[in-house]
């Protein structure tokens, strides 16, 4: 267990979601192991968390202190909901919609408030993680089968609140009415945010990606052009752990990768589908093989990568629309067409189902070769290979934050006071 | 008892041998605790310990759940449970149809049933008044001859020759096309001579917050429509469970000539895609469900799920996918478990060193459903056949119950999931091929034991839960407890959370193993046959299938049992059992005073 624990620690570094030696990871068997030796064993969060295998049946728990902009966002939410009186978050990204429904919320680092928030659902906020340093909050999640699944509902937690956080606040900004002025918790929760945000993609990455060259000869190098797209999305944050998927058509079977495959790890775990239905062997397929082959049927394209960058999903979010009669219904319907940067955004749900993306996006992709699907993410169409699709979810990625944190300076000018630049995020904007 | 919802709070007990049925009304603390269904049944069983599996007074007990005659998404489920005349140990069967659903429809939670009847009789219920019919006139009949003739009696159970002729692995057949497949429960009921159950209700089954229950059920239906196993263009609702067939062959662990090897190389000619092609199948499936998974011929005749398939085809040798359809309709007109029947062919084929010619397969089904001349003998069982002749090793089996269709070399949670668990070789107590192959809900590594211990500990709570809600597994490669357990909130009124219900699902496989005790299990048969730790699978293309770990697997189970309160020998502990506020069984003794 403990490779799998060290494992996911540091995949929690990367995605900046864990200081360096932050996360807390433990896993059971017959034994209890933690990702922690030594006098990191002297946690004071430990104890705390180790009640929680005694009485919960799982066998793995994630826990970290997620860093900036995740900490402040998270802060901010979870404030916001316990000053109402309420024991959850209800973000409306697709994430949330599908597979956590709500994210408890609790005050403190406390064994009972941790068994009722995590007996309910698979990850939870801790507004107090601690006291002194540490006193920021936590992301604590479990899983039954492996640290993975703590390490996926952690990462969709933090990409939860952070879409939530800027949805909010741009529909905030748009409200005409803002009586009584800014919150100023929420002044100090943006400014921390945007000083914080990930570093914008040069413009000469943009411009040119440098991911290998198709059309591709034969599958080896198709597989490797999976794997080195993949990586790269991970690496820019256009997506978040087990999330997004990537396909190629080549010489009648399209590779795609498999359902629950992080695309910084697709070797060995891409799926081959024939094209002529002869087999069924790609069961394990991403949910949304249909959709890729209906859009590149379409489209004549020979490759499509999806990821959640998460501005573009807080954009689709964004609508101006009041009385709507479809509201609270938007990822399954829109009786309007909308479009954000030219990108139309279009509904549905994951998978196949009567509300499926697959019947939404693939018409979408065939009038503009890139598509956002609501609260969900962004799918682009390549026809040699991953270079165009991969600058597209770059360039509309930096536009939707561009303009996203354009109306909330508009709005709140002192959250962008010349002061947060020269930090990590400036000149971002 | 009242129940706020989900539950009537009374089952029927008929004795078969006096004609009386009474109503039976369990305790609250007793549906509190066990839900219903295998669970349910479990603790009516367990008063029974001391009783042989053709013992009139061990009641043969139907139950469905409080989910069941709902909208909750694919809860049109019952469970039977006995002891099982094939393994000794617990015999038990969750199976959909109409069965559950008619059953609950008629103000029942449940069946029991005791006593011998004189003559083969069936038992007509309907809303909760009974009639038992003379049946000698179905003797000798085919299931489909029974259940044609008992249409528009609502939802129909029956045996059919296999379970008059002794088969130890004969099945109950349902609603014509679904069974009660495995571990024998069809030569129980013929051993009381009870032919058929007919239930029809209707009422309605009460739920506590409907539109809690619709909420529940939305978020249930979006994951459904997530999966790709289940909804996507590969999946169940398109190709049945024979969408597994490609999958076991691509990872080189489908069971071949009786598991001497795990590839097939006429494979790719057999799998659903040619099913499909062949019979232009029409979905069908068990009442309330939205995946649908059973497929059927233009005519109405049910095409073979996976088990049976990679059974009838690699197990036995046999590149003939009409023969695998029509072995497959014949073991259902004759009440036989497919798999049983398939590995006990596969045995007996291994044991006289020449593989089946096609042309033996039907006879030799016939002849086993009819108790004939060699079928006699095969209608044993594997495990019985195989020792007969010297070479116990060479039945595919666990307990006595033969092994379905993954090779445990290929995965090797499955291997601890056919060691441990209650009823003997299946995988669905724990199914460890969702995250071992199928990657639900996150992938593991499938060629490794370690924290499978545990995992398998926890999956075999969650699925005991599954089967006394009920619900059927499959949709549980997209939701999960944490889903049903407010679908459960919503039916019944009382607030319970996923983690309430594992507790639950962990008492109810430990009254399981308690009841085995007494029957004798222990760690000598939470094994598997020694091939696989001998010999390797068939590997290539740079993925190897080597023999597993005796060591390693030993080592598991050590594990397994500390983790599940068991000794080192696979016994109950008395302070576990106390802990779980199970009684200690009497005449079990207790660990050290064995003599």
């Amino acid at each position: 267990m403990r490779p799998l624990l060290d494992k996911y620690a540091a995949r929690l570094e990367v995605a900046g979601l864990a200081l360096p030696g932050g996360a807390l990871l433990a896993g059971l068997d017959d034994e209890l192991c933690w990702n922690r030796d030594g006098a990191g064993l002297q946690d004071p969060r430990i104890p705390v968390l180790a009640g929680l295998f005694q009485e919960l049946a799982v066998n793995s728990l994630v826990c970290t202190a997620p860093p900036e902009p995740h900490a402040g966002i998270i802060r901010y939410l979870a404030r916001q909901a316990l000053e109402r009186g309420e024991s959850c978050i209800k973000p409306q990204d697709c994430e949330t919609r599908t597979f956590l429904h709500d994210l408890p919320v609790l005050e403190r680092l406390e064994l009972p408030a941790l068994l009722q928030g995590l007996s309910r659902r698979k990850g939870a906020i801790v507004l107090r993680g601690g006291t002194g340093a540490e006193s920021g909050p936590l992301l604590v999640a479990l899983g039954q089968v492996s640290p993975e699944q703590g390490f996926v509902s952690v990462s969709s937690l933090a990409f939860a609140c952070f879409v939530k956080f800027f949805a909010d606040a741009q529909a905030l900004a748009l409200a005409r009415d803002r009586q009584g002025g800014a919150d100023p918790a929420l002044v100090q929760a943006l400014r921390k945010a945007v000083a914080h945000l990930h570093p914008v993609a040069p413009p000469a990455l943009e411009a040119d990606p440098g991911l290998l060259r198709g059309p591709f000869p034969d599958p080896e190098t198709v597989h490797r052009a999976l794997c080195e797209a993949g990586r790269a999305v991970v690496r820019h944050r256009l997506v978040d752990s087990f999330f997004g998927n990537i396909s190629c058509l080549h010489a009648g079977v399209l590779y795609i990768s498999q359902t629950g495959s992080s695309l910084d790890e697709l070797e060995g775990h891409v799926d081959p589908c024939p094209l002529d239905g002869s087999s069924t062997a790609a069961l394990t397929a991403s949910s949304e093989l249909t959709a890729h082959l209906d859009a590149l049927a379409r489209t004549g394209g020979r490759t499509l990568l999806h990821g959640h960058p998460p501005f573009c999903v807080v954009q689709s979010l964004d609508c101006a629309v009041e009385h709507c009669p479809g509201k609270g219904r938007c990822h399954l319907e829109c009786s309007r067409e909308r479009a954000v940067h030219g990108v139309p955004i279009v509904p549905g749900e994951v998978g196949s189902g009567p509300h499926g993306l697959c019947h939404t996006l693939p018409p979408a992709l065939e009038r503009h070769g890139t598509a956002i699907v609501h609260g969900h993410g962004l799918f682009a169409v390549g026809y040699e290979d991953f270079n165009a699709p991969f600058a597209e979810l770059l360039r509309v990625e930096r536009l939707c934050r561009e303009s996203c944190l354009e109306r909330l300076r508009g709005a709140w000018p002192e959250a962008f006071a010349p002061a947060t630049f020269g930090q990590a995020g400036a000149g971002t904007l | 008892m009242s129940p706020r919802g989900g539950l009537h709070g009374v089952l029927l007990h008929v004795d078969l041998a006096t004609g009386q049925s009474t109503l039976l009304e369990p305790s609250a603390e007793d549906y509190a605790l066990y839900l219903g269904g295998k669970g349910l049944g479990g603790r009516l069983l367990r008063e029974h310990s001391h009783r042989s599996w053709d013992d009139p007074e061990l009641p043969l007990i139907l139950c469905a759940g409080p989910l069941t005659g709902t909208i909750a998404p694919t809860s049109g489920r019952a469970t039977l449970l006995c002891r099982s005349p094939q393994t000794g140990g617990l015999g038990d069967a969750n199976v959909g149809g109409q069965l559950g659903t008619e059953l609950k429809r008629a103000g029942l939670d449940g069946v029991v049933i005791t006593g011998r009847a004189p003559r083969p009789t069936g038992v007509c219920i309907t809303d909760r008044s009974v009639r038992l019919e003379d049946a000698s006139a179905f003797t000798g009949q085919t299931t489909g001859r029974i259940c044609a003739a008992l249409q528009g009696h609502g939802a129909v159970l029956c045996t059919g020759p296999a379970a008059e002729h002794g088969v130890r692995f004969a099945s109950l057949c349902v609603d014509r096309h679904h069974a009660a497949g495995r571990t024998g429960l069809g030569l129980v009921a013929a051993s009381r001579n009870l032919k058929f159950l007919t239930i029809q209700g209707t009422g309605r089954v009460p739920v506590a917050d409907p539109q809690g229950l619709k909420a529940a059920r939305e978020d249930i239906l979006r994951l459904t429509a997530a999966s790709p196993v289940l909804m996507g263009q590969n999946g169940f609702t398109c190709f049945g469970t024979g969408a597994l067939f490609d999958l076991m062959h691509s990872r080189r662990m489908m069971p071949t000539h009786n598991f001497r090897r795990t590839r097939f190389d006429a494979a790719p000619e057999l799998n659903a895609v040619a099913l499909r092609r062949r019979y232009a199948p029409r979905k069908g499936g068990c009442k309330g469900c939205h995946i649908l998974c059973k497929k059927y011929t233009a005519e109405g005749l049910p095409l073979p799920e996976f088990e049976t398939l990679s059974h009838f085809s690699a197990l036995i040798g046999n590149p003939d996918l009409d023969l695998v359809v029509r072995a497959n309709l014949l073991c259902n007109e004759l009440g036989l478990d497919t798999i049983s029947a398939a590995s006990t062919l596969a045995c007996h084929a291994e044991l006289r060193g020449r593989d089946l010619a096609p042309d033996e397969v039907l006879p030799l089904l016939e002849d086993m459903g009819w108790g004939r001349g060699l079928g006699r003998e095969l209608g044993r069982g594997s495990l019985a056949h195989a020792t007969a002749q010297g070479r116990p090793e060479l039945s595919m089996s666990v307990k006595g119950l033969e092994l379905p269709a993954y090779d445990p070399r290929g995965a090797y949670g499955m291997a601890l999931a056919y060691a441990f668990s209650t009823r003997g070789g299946c995988h669905l107590r724990a199914y460890p091929i969702s995250h071992e192959i199928l990657r639900k809900p996150v992938a593991t590594d499938r060629f490794t034991l370690a924290g499978k211990a545990r995992i398998i500990k926890i999956s075999e709570d969650m699925n005991a839960v599954v089967d006394s809600l009920t619900a059927c597994k499959f949709v549980f490669f997209a939701a999960g407890l944490e889903e049903y357990a407010r679908a459960l909130c919503a039916v019944t009124g009382e607030e319970r959370t996923g983690q309430d219900l594992l507790r639950l699902g962990e008492r109810m496989d430990y009254q399981e193993r308690l009841l085995n005790a007494c029957w004798g299990f222990d760690a000598r048969q939470d094994d598997l046959p020694p091939r696989f730790f001998t010999e390797s699978g068939s590997g290539g293309e740079g993925l190897e299938i080597p023999p597993l770990d005796r060591e390693e697997f030993l080592a598991a189970r050590q594990r397994y049992y500390r983790i599940r309160g068991l000794d080192s020998a696979g016994r109950p502990l008395p302070e576990r059992a106390e802990a779980l506020g199970l009684p200690w069984p009497p005449g079990l003794a207790r660990p050290g005073e064995e003599g």
